[in-house]
């Protein structure tokens, strides 16, 4: 007996150890990393010369807490896990046992009253408690969240379109209702048009990357055609968004045959760099050819979409839609409205691409995907193929286009920069590549993600009034691509869902699907 | 010699003077054969010999650098394989192929890839996809029927329980027995097979040669295959043709050319002139027996 208690007490005394020294490679691992950009920081001072300035203590903060993190990881989160594994397989309860233990009724009533109290206290304390407060409310939210979602697991898998659907569709009302009418707006704007006009992007892109396997590094440039279609189109003629809402997806496929051409005999890493070069052409003729796009400076004034024709956004038209209801004028309908018609749009490209997969042109791109040798050895015509997949996607980036123009109201090459495309491919590849409903959640955390870092204003009370918590947003941002690439390799929904099936349909492990050779 | 197209109707393929050339190397030199309708044709000759490249010809992976491949279809129809792009071949001639490291989807289920074999004859019956999008009752009665085809061969090939599994997920004799499928659920009227019983254990390979019976046997259709299994090669080919460098040394039953000395000195390697040696020894041989 005594001879274990001892023993157990070496083992402790070693895993102490080990955790130290440990901590101490993560924190020289830490330094080595952010002493430059974190530690010092060029400015410049009042004779307009180039100084550093150093900022040690913060430097120490971020060492500190790489340090305490390992430290704690190590000596009491690993044990601990070990531990679980030991009596989860012991009780039978794999694999639910952790997160059953997690969420949990009582913590979940206390997450709430701790929310509660938190955003009722918040009014009332001095700036510097209030951000503590702030992030406590944060989390605790988070947490209930999370409760909520597991313990309606079941039913939210099972009902998961008809649910999404629903909560898009009820979103601006419950945030007009909750924010008002004006304050509504970014809720409504940069959070849901701005995050469904990506979800609608990358399900376009997930036709050419996703199911054909094609690389696409230059879809933005369709999304340009379509902005430029509906600018210069609505400028120049006077068409109404209705008309030229069709006409941009055509003419943005018609972009997607012309570049499909040149880059059917084309593979892999080649078929990317031509198609990134497509891209940047694509964005230096707007820049340049200022005679028709007026270059940098871009098109201004683009008309606004109007609820088909009946009533207007104009504020001078008779048939204003605020006018006709007799209600107090204000942008926020223009923004709901627009809400509405990208969720349409984007609906309408999930309903193609789940019915497309179904057809014939759908199984020979997930075919050409897999192996293009036996499709041709099959008899299917590559060519045709390779290009209707280009086409179609270039079609829905077309609409998205001329939806952006319609929205924005302006249009200008900097909107079509080489980033706008890694992002939508970032958000396809992170999605888990096919899948529909992995996508959307992507763009929603990528999109949504960001826009909710700009948010870290309660930072500045922790860090002090000099800490500018923008410039770590995109690095946070990164460190959560990591960590969801580790964690889930294949993106957030690896597997596939079969297009047909005689006893059951079972999902194919992500395992077996191809990425495609472009 | 003539360069005669007219053919007798019950040749489905013949090929005439076919050369090929990779850079400075004849990987094939004046190789002409004939494989009757109905008729199960091996095509066999030592590793190297350039089956592989007459397979890749006839199916119109490669461009033959001189010669003719001529297609006899039943109803009359006349194709010249060496001038159709590869998936034409298939589309418009019928011929239809397996390939020797197994070419399957193998993302897709065991169904879907059957029904990717039958893409051309869905697209049309989808109206080229706008019909079907449209919800077309013409496209959904299609579908039905090619669930029904892939049915049909899945029990043919025995993989009926498998269907809903990853194509990936199959064992090696499974894959190979699903890739005869779905060769055959375009409809051909030849099928070549690129050494369907490689990697097979006796059994499987059994298995192999009853279900290359019944194809020939249900659907009339004429097979065509590469193999070095001999057990399979003698048991079930009517006719079979030899390849040695790239020229043919041999053609007749199996049982003529399994004696042809040609045959033995190519699989056995002996020098020229050493053939002769070789010729007395398999007619003592012979002798011996009888």
């Amino acid at each position: 007996m005594t001879n274990i208690t001892s023993r157990h007490e070496g083992a402790a005394g070693d895993l102490t150890a080990r955790a130290l020294r440990e901590a101490l490679y993560a924190g020289l691992i830490s330094l080595g990393l952010f002493v430059l950009f974190v530690g010092l920081k060029s400015d410049q001072n009042i004779r307009n010369e180039l100084i550093l300035v150093p900022r040690w203590g913060l430097l120490a903060i971020f060492v500190v807490i790489a340090m305490v993190g390992r430290f704690l990881m190590i000596a009491y989160l690993q044990p601990f896990l070990a531990s679980q594994k030991v009596v989860n397989a012991a009780t039978g309860m794999l694999p639910d046992s952790m997160a059953s233990r997690f969420f949990r009724l009582p913590f979940f009533i206390a997450a709430v009253v701790v929310s509660a109290v938190m955003i009722a206290a918040a009014r009332g304390l001095p700036d510097n408690i209030a951000a503590y407060a702030t992030i406590i409310r944060g989390l605790a939210i988070i947490y209930s969240l999370a409760c909520l979602f597991y313990m309606f697991r079941i039913f939210i898998t099972t009902h998961f379109t008809v649910l999404a659907v629903a909560a898009l569709v009820l979103y601006p009302i419950v945030i007009v209702a909750i924010f008002g009418a004006q304050g509504s707006l970014k809720w409504v704007d940069n959070f849901g048009i701005q995050i469904l006009i990506y979800v609608m992007l990358a399900w376009g892109l997930n036709i050419v990357v996703g199911l054909a396997g094609l690389l696409d590094l230059g879809y933005v440039a369709f999304y340009a055609v379509g902005a430029y279609s509906y600018a210069l189109l609505s400028s120049t003629f006077g068409l109404s968004f209705w008309v030229l809402l069709p006409m941009a997806g055509i003419l943005a496929a018609f972009w997607g045959m012309i570049l499909g051409f040149p880059v059917l005999r084309l593979r892999g890493d080649y078929l990317a760099i031509v198609t990134l070069a497509f891209g940047e052409i694509i964005r230096l003729v707007l820049l340049n050819w200022a005679e028709v796009t007026n270059g940098a400076a871009g098109i201004s004034g683009v008309a606004k979409a109007s609820v088909f024709g009946i009533w207007s956004f104009d504020v001078s038209a008779p048939n204003n839609f605020a006018k006709a209801f007799g209600l107090p004028m204000s942008s926020a309908y223009y923004k709901i409205f627009l809400f509405y018609l990208i969720l349409a749009l984007a609906l309408l490209t999930a309903f193609v691409t789940v019915r497309l997969r179904r057809m014939p042109i759908g199984r020979a791109w997930e075919a050409l995907r897999e192996d293009e040798i036996a499709c041709r050895s099959l008899g299917i015509n590559t060519v045709t193929t390779k290009l209707t997949a280009f086409a179609i996607g270039a079609m829905f980036g077309g609409f998205a286009g001329s939806f952006f123009a319609a929205r924005q109201g302006f249009v200008s090459p900097e909107s079509f920069v080489f980033l706008e495309s890694a992002v939508i491919l970032a958000i396809v590849v992170l999605g888990g590549m096919g899948s529909l409903v992995g996508i959307a959640v992507a763009a929603a955390v990528m999109v949504g993600g960001t826009e909710i870092l700009r948010e870290l204003e309660f930072l500045k009370h922790i860090f002090g009034p000099d800490f500018t918590p923008e410039l770590y947003r995109m690095l946070l941002f990164g460190i959560a691509m990591v960590v969801v690439m580790v964690w889930k390799p294949r993106g957030f929904v690896g597997s596939r869902e079969p297009t047909a099936f005689l006893h059951e349909r079972k999902a194919v492990s992500g395992s077996f699907t191809k990425e495609g050779h472009g | 010699m003539s360069l005669e197209t007219t053919m007798n109707s019950d040749t489905i393929l013949k090929v005439e003077h076919l050369s090929m050339k990779f850079g400075g190397l004849m990987a094939i030199n004046d190789f002409s054969f004939e494989a009757k309708r109905g008729e199960i044709t091996a095509l066999i000759g030592p590793n190297g010999a350039g089956k592989t490249t007459v397979f890749n010809c006839i199916t119109g992976f490669y461009k033959p650098t001189m010669g003719m491949i001529v297609l006899n279809q039943k109803a009359g129809k006349q194709y010249l394989l060496e001038r159709l792009p590869d998936f034409e071949i298939t589309k418009h001639a019928k011929v239809a192929r397996t390939f020797q490291n197994i070419r399957l989807f193998s993302g897709l289920t065991v169904l879907e890839n059957l029904l990717v074999a039958q893409h051309n004859k869905l697209m049309v019956a989808s109206g080229f996809t706008v019909l079907g999008l449209l919800g077309f009752p013409t496209y959904r009665k299609a579908a039905k029927e090619a669930i029904e085809l892939a049915k049909h061969w899945l029990e043919k090939a025995d993989l009926i329980d498998r269907a809903d599994d990853p194509a990936g997920d199959l064992s090696y004799g499974a894959q190979r027995r699903l890739e005869i499928a779905r060769a055959m659920c375009t409809g051909p009227e030849l099928l070549c097979l690129d050494e369907p019983a490689a990697g097979l254990n006796p059994r499987e390979s059994a298995a192999l040669n009853t279900l290359l019976r019944s194809i020939r046997a249900d659907t009339g259709t004429s097979l065509l295959l590469i193999e070095h299994d001999m057990s399979v090669v003698m048991e079930i080919s009517d006719h079979v043709v030899v390849l040695e460098y790239g020229q043919k040394i041999s053609d007749g039953t199996p049982d003529h050319v399994k004696n042809d000395p040609k045959v033995i000195a190519a699989y056995l390697g002996v020098e020229d002139d050493e053939v002769e040696d070789v010729i007395s020894e398999v007619e003592s041989l012979e002798g011996g027996v009888n």
